[in-house]
């Protein structure tokens, strides 16, 4: 989860990415990488694949980054945003937006950390949905594999399925494994078995 | 009385005229208003600013407001399109390498036949083929998906997003085959010896809707007046651009430094539809390459709304049927009716058509008396029947 930040920053005027990237280095140690080319962005965004894009509101290349977004989804890539002005409402409708996080007052470096620190407690949010999602999936998995396991010994040793249950912990004790990984084996074995 | 201040965005393009002359010629203030043009960098930009009401309308792609009515897009307020500022003004471009591999194998460049212009790019083009657009939600990808796929094109396409002025760049860096991007873009192109103009809008689908005014719902409910007034402002500066002899006012006005910053004769291309389309010099005149008024270009047809909405619910996996339900719900025809009748609009029984379905100017019934439709089929006879409202 505390895996560096990989930060791309979109701005073809060296003097206006400098304090951008000065501002990021204070927030935290991230990898940042600063994209100046406008062409061939679409590409260099998709070759890097970063956790979030920084990008100025009035670039022409953000509506190239809005069809990166469609094709992503808001979840995987925040992208935060710097406007030249100072406005309460746009910086709460973008943040609610999902995909975007707006920085008021343009590019001044301490006014970056507010909102990349919202932008990335967003992000991390999503990840651990993600991760929570995830962990669900293995733990149905899991499930599924030891009611498989269970049915093979309730049949092989005319057994009931607590008995079943039993004899599936006990060798798992025995060979200091989880219940699941003696499932998987044995389930595994009894495929090979009737395979033949 | 003082004037009320109204902010408007616009991305620089010659179809924003129709803001600009309000506010230029004084439309504007004779309905009591001050526009202040905000010139916006990107079609993302005009929506959000939009969206969190830093201004109050927006010059913005037709399809825009039916992608945010559809979820495909950020969670915004309801934004509505209130009528259409313009028909046509694109043109398709293809990178010089391609054009003169075109023109080896006969093509003419004749810039009216659609089907002949689609097969001569497909033997001249490779196993795959880049097109750049403005914005994922534009006319000019619906324009592209429906001729190619029309001409049964089989190469590979590959539909990308480039800004309007990157369109040149992105083909000289190597990263477009061709593109299809509202003038004077395309015109900006061939000036610059990189790409030779293969067609207009207009060649592909007769009345293509390109931009909408479009204004957030709560405040069209809040402030209806102000919402009548720039509308009326707006629609009495389409009828004076669609006097033929005002477009070279025209152009002189949008290439002012402020607006455009382009040379005049650039904008006076798209503008009066007479367009080089090679950089040695070649011209063609296409009457009627961008309409701003005339044959009800206005009226914000909920047919439209429902044709994008099923192009776009197809194409991301969205049910069409209720796509287009609520897309219609955001093209105003209401609003329409209701502040521009006192204006003198011609106004059309129906609130939606079959669109495609004209293959010349037609003269039919409206509120009072006749109107003339302006012919809208598209090169190869689809017509596309909306779900009517009952």
């Amino acid at each position: 989860m505390d895996k560096r930040l990989s930060i791309v920053v979109i701005e073809p005027d060296p003097e206006r990415a400098a304090p951008i990237v000065d501002g990021l280095r204070e927030v935290g140690d991230h990898d940042i990488r600063i994209i100046s080319e406008e062409t061939g962005l679409a590409r260099h965004i998709a070759e890097c694949r970063p956790d979030m894009v920084l990008i100025d509101l009035a670039n022409p290349s953000r509506d190239v980054l809005e069809e990166l977004a469609l094709a992503s989804g808001p979840t995987e890539r925040p992208v935060a945003m710097f406007v030249d002005r100072s406005d309460e409402h746009l910086t709460r409708a973008a943040v609610e937006a999902g995909i975007s996080a707006y920085v008021v007052d343009g590019l001044r470096p301490e006014r970056i950390k507010p909102v990349l620190d919202a932008a990335i407690a967003r992000f991390h949010m999503f990840q651990r949905m993600r991760a929570e999602l995830a962990a669900t999936r293995a733990a149905l998995e899991e499930r599924k594999v030891i009611d498989r396991a269970k049915a093979v010994l309730m049949k092989a040793r005319g057994i009931d399925e607590e008995a079943a249950y039993a004899l599936l912990r006990k060798a798992a004790m025995d060979q200091g494994k989880r219940v699941a990984e003696i499932a998987q084996q044995l389930v595994l074995a009894a495929g090979l078995l009737s395979c033949r | 009385m003082p004037l009320t201040p109204l902010r408007l965005g616009y991305v620089p393009l010659i179809d924003a005229a129709p803001l600009i002359v309000a506010r230029e010629l004084g439309f504007a203030a004779e309905e009591g208003l001050a526009f202040r043009l905000l010139r916006l960098g990107a079609w993302a930009q005009a929506r959000d600013m939009l969206g969190a009401g830093l201004i109050e309308a927006a010059h913005m792609l037709a399809p825009m407001p039916v992608a945010q009515a559809l979820g495909l897009g950020p969670a915004l307020p309801d934004l509505d399109l209130a009528m259409f500022l313009s028909q046509g003004g694109q043109a398709v471009a293809v990178g010089a390498a391609l054009a003169a591999r075109m023109r080896d194998q006969g093509h003419d460049f004749d810039f009216r036949d659609a089907r002949k212009a689609g097969l001569a790019l497909q033997r001249a083009a490779s196993a795959r083929l880049r097109v750049g657009v403005p914005f994922h939600f534009s006319t000019q990808l619906e324009l592209i998906r429906h001729w190619l796929g029309a001409c049964g094109f089989s190469p590979a396409l590959e539909v990308v997003t480039v800004p309007p002025p990157l369109m040149a760049e992105s083909m000289a860096a190597g990263e477009l085959d061709a593109f299809c991007v509202g003038e004077p873009w395309a015109s900006s192109a061939v000036d610059r010896g990189l790409a030779a103009l293969l067609l207009p809008g207009t060649a592909i689908w007769a009345a293509p809707p390109e931009k909408g005014l479009v204004l957030r719902r709560d405040f069209t409910v809040s402030d209806p007046q102000l919402t009548g007034a720039l509308m009326r402002a707006v629609w009495r500066a389409g009828r004076w651009l669609d006097e033929p002899e005002n477009r070279d006012t025209a152009a002189e006005i949008l290439s002012r430094r402020e607006y455009l910053d382009l040379p005049a004769e650039l904008a006076e291309r798209g503008l009066t539809g007479r367009l080089q389309v090679t950089p040695a010099g070649e011209f063609r005149h296409v009457p009627g390459f961008v309409a701003f008024h005339a044959g009800a270009a206005n009226f914000p047809w909920k047919s439209l709304a429902a044709l994008f909405a099923q192009r776009i619910a197809r194409r991301h996996g969205l049910e069409p049927g209720p796509a287009m339900q609520k897309a219609m719900t955001h093209f105003r025809t209401d609003l329409y009716r209701a502040h521009l009748r006192e204006a003198g609009a011609a106004l059309p029984g129906a609130s939606a058509r079959l669109e495609g379905a004209l293959a010349e100017d037609r003269e039919v019934a409206a509120e009072k008396g006749q109107m003339i439709l302006r012919a809208d089929a598209f090169f190869d006879g689809t017509v596309f029947e909306p779900p009517f409202a009952s």
